[in-house]
């Protein structure tokens, strides 16, 4: 009897143990539930604060913004148009030429060339984006006034292409994912059947990777919306309704930065106005987010 | 009557219509040149951004092409902020980025390892795994200045963090979080399962595998997306400058409890300065934030070719 109760006790120990390490790592798998919990709860419930001194419908149909103005007015728009106007310059720069970039990897580059360029073009999206902020500001801007004078300092032109570029790699890594997880019988069929490079490419393999190739668009363009400090730096602090690529506009991410940078106090208006934002801000990457996965769930092909 | 004969019967009679049909299949292969050629100018384009980029730093830092002032020197980081531009630096900033990216690793590597390991070796499908799992895709793709607001409210009001170190290690470390859940979990399924199978056969219990075998097998890996987690921890402006990261500290943080800078913040301060020595200044500091970004790749990369295996 003793015998056994000694050889079982070590292992009563280690079962404890083990239970409490696998405590420990639910413990850890679980922060990422509490992280999205604070996320929801912390916007919900400032943003909850904000509309109970500022009405909904105000938020939605002024066309002003200027809450830090001793004349306030909560109109979400100039925010809202200034975030989708840098979002698609990028998106002109970023999904043609990344598109283009990873169809030039998947189907006609050679091996040693995509091992060579998808790092080198990884270095891109590694960049800081206050680095960018800086180049839009100091290199682009500049440069691009010689061709349009009337160019602002700050601009939404200049924040959005430099935007595109850091996307570039973006698209092209995740929309040669996709083009290379289609099978290789797709290509020996349409060459069997006396397509070209350019035809296999185009017209059989993009669109049987087309559900990825639109999801890793839709996910550069909810970056683009989520992106802060370049244009912080280089779009300007001026919120106005326009689509005028070449005046300071103000985006929601800008605002938060101009808001923060100031001493807020906890509780203030302008302290709920920053959730308000944020939580809009949130919305617009959430659906997207939910969109591209939809995307790949519905539309994939599935091949054996 | 041979095949070729039959259709140069039927349909393709004349020597013209066979020169059409040569031209159209050069044509056909032509556009595969073109989008080639689209595809090199694609690349390059964003490569040639690069290095405008990176000269245009170097040369602006340390005037070393134009024969400027060289905004380098032992006084960058020695000396803290000031109004002046020839007696700021980068002294206070670099501190404070050492300082909270010690601890945004030691927060996110060991749990983020653990949710891992959890994901890979213990979780069973159900429900409270692939909630988990859709999360953490989710929370991947959640803009980096909504983690300022969360690190904001949660850390720095309901917690009385403040503006602290502390505060900005916690708020980055859940932004990184997901990078290294994801890079851990993809390391640690490569793993073989006959070594696992080896472990059990061996009488070793679930926990004893995963420290004894799975983890050293695959921690070439982890390190690796880790590393690379941190660099972009490293980068990060937005979310700092949320939870209320200053601008202008002109001391070096006594404790994890006391306000800071990081150099990201001082870079984007330097920048918003009209004055054109302060961009100068501005270059110096990225300059040496992308010489730190670049030895960590590096390692990085050392780490993977040196832990690379082949089953």
């Amino acid at each position: 009897m003793a015998v056994t109760e000694l050889r079982r006790q070590p292992s009563l120990l280690r079962a404890a143990f083990e239970r409490f390490i696998q405590v420990l790592l639910v413990f850890a798998a679980a922060i990422s539930i509490l992280t999205t919990a604070g996320i929801v709860f912390s916007l919900v419930f400032e943003t909850i604060a904000f509309f109970s001194e500022v009405s909904i419908v105000e938020f939605l149909t002024e066309t002003e913004w200027t809450p830090l103005f001793s004349i306030k007015k909560y109109g979400i728009w100039p925010l809202v148009t200034a975030t989708v106007l840098t979002s698609a310059i990028a998106m002109m720069v970023a999904v043609p030429l990344g598109l283009i970039a990873a169809i030039f990897l998947s189907e006609f580059a050679s091996d040693n060339i995509r091992r060579t360029v998808k790092p080198l073009l990884e270095i891109l999206a590694g960049i800081p984006t206050v680095v960018y902020g800086y180049f839009a500001l100091t290199t682009i801007t500049p440069f691009l006034k010689n061709f349009i004078p009337t160019l602002s300092i700050f601009n939404s032109l200049s924040a959005g292409l430099v935007m595109g570029v850091m996307l570039i790699p973006f698209v092209a890594s995740l929309s040669e994912d996709a083009l290379s997880a289609v099978p290789n019988s797709l290509r020996e069929a349409a060459y069997g059947l006396g397509s070209t490079r350019f035809e296999v490419a185009v017209r059989v393999i993009t669109p049987a990777a087309i559900s990825g190739i639109v999801a890793s668009i839709v996910l550069a363009f909810s970056r683009a919306i989520g992106e802060t400090m370049i244009v912080a730096i280089a779009a300007g602090q001026n919120p106005r309704l326009t689509f005028d690529p070449t005046v300071p506009v103000m985006t929601m991410t800008s605002y938060i930065v101009q808001v923060s940078l100031g001493d807020t106090p906890y509780g203030s208006l302008s302290y709920y106005t920053l959730y308000a934002v944020g939580f809009t801000l949130f919305i617009f990457t959430f659906i997207l987010n939910i969109f591209s996965y939809w995307m790949v769930r519905k539309f994939r092909e599935v091949y054996d | 009557m041979s095949a070729q004969e039959q259709i140069s019967v039927t349909s393709r009679t004349s020597e013209q219509a066979r020169g059409q049909d040569v031209a159209r299949l050069k044509w056909r292969h032509f556009k595969g040149r073109i989008l080639s050629a689209l595809g090199w100018f694609s690349i390059l384009f964003g490569l040639g951004m690069l290095v405008v980029l990176i000269f245009d730093v170097i040369n602006r830092a340390t005037g070393i092409f134009s024969g400027g002032t060289n905004w380098l020197t032992w006084d960058f980081f020695n000396n803290f902020d000031s109004r002046f531009a020839n007696r700021a630096g980068a002294k206070a900033a670099i501190v404070g980025t050492l300082y909270t990216i010690s601890l945004t690793i030691l927060f996110s590597f060991p749990l983020g390892v653990a949710a891992a390991i959890y994901l890979e070796e213990y979780a069973r499908d159900n429900w409270f795994s692939r909630i988990v799992e859709i999360n953490i895709s989710n929370l991947a793709a959640v803009p980096s200045i909504i983690y300022g607001l969360l690190g904001l409210q949660v850390f720095a009001r309901w917690l009385f963090l403040g503006r602290s170190i502390l505060t900005g290690a916690l708020t980055l470390a859940l932004l990184v979080m997901p990078i290294i859940i994801v890079a851990s979990r993809e390391s640690i399924r490569a793993v073989p399962s006959s070594l696992r199978q080896a472990s059990y056969a061996l009488g070793a219990t679930r926990w004893q595998t995963v420290w004894n075998v799975v983890l050293p097998q695959s921690i070439g890996g982890i390190l690796t997306g880790s590393i690379l987690a941190v660099s972009r921890a490293i980068g990060e402006t937005a979310p700092l400058i949320t939870i209320g990261a200053l601008t202008f500290v002109p001391f070096l943080p006594r404790n994890i409890l006391d306000i800071f800078t990081v150099l990201p913040i001082q870079i984007f301060n330097w920048t918003s300065r009209p004055q054109d020595d302060f961009r100068s200044l501005a270059a110096a500091g990225i300059l040496v934030l992308l010489a730190i970004l670049l030895t960590i790749n590096a390692l990085a990369i050392y780490l993977r070719n040196r832990y690379q295996k082949r089953y």
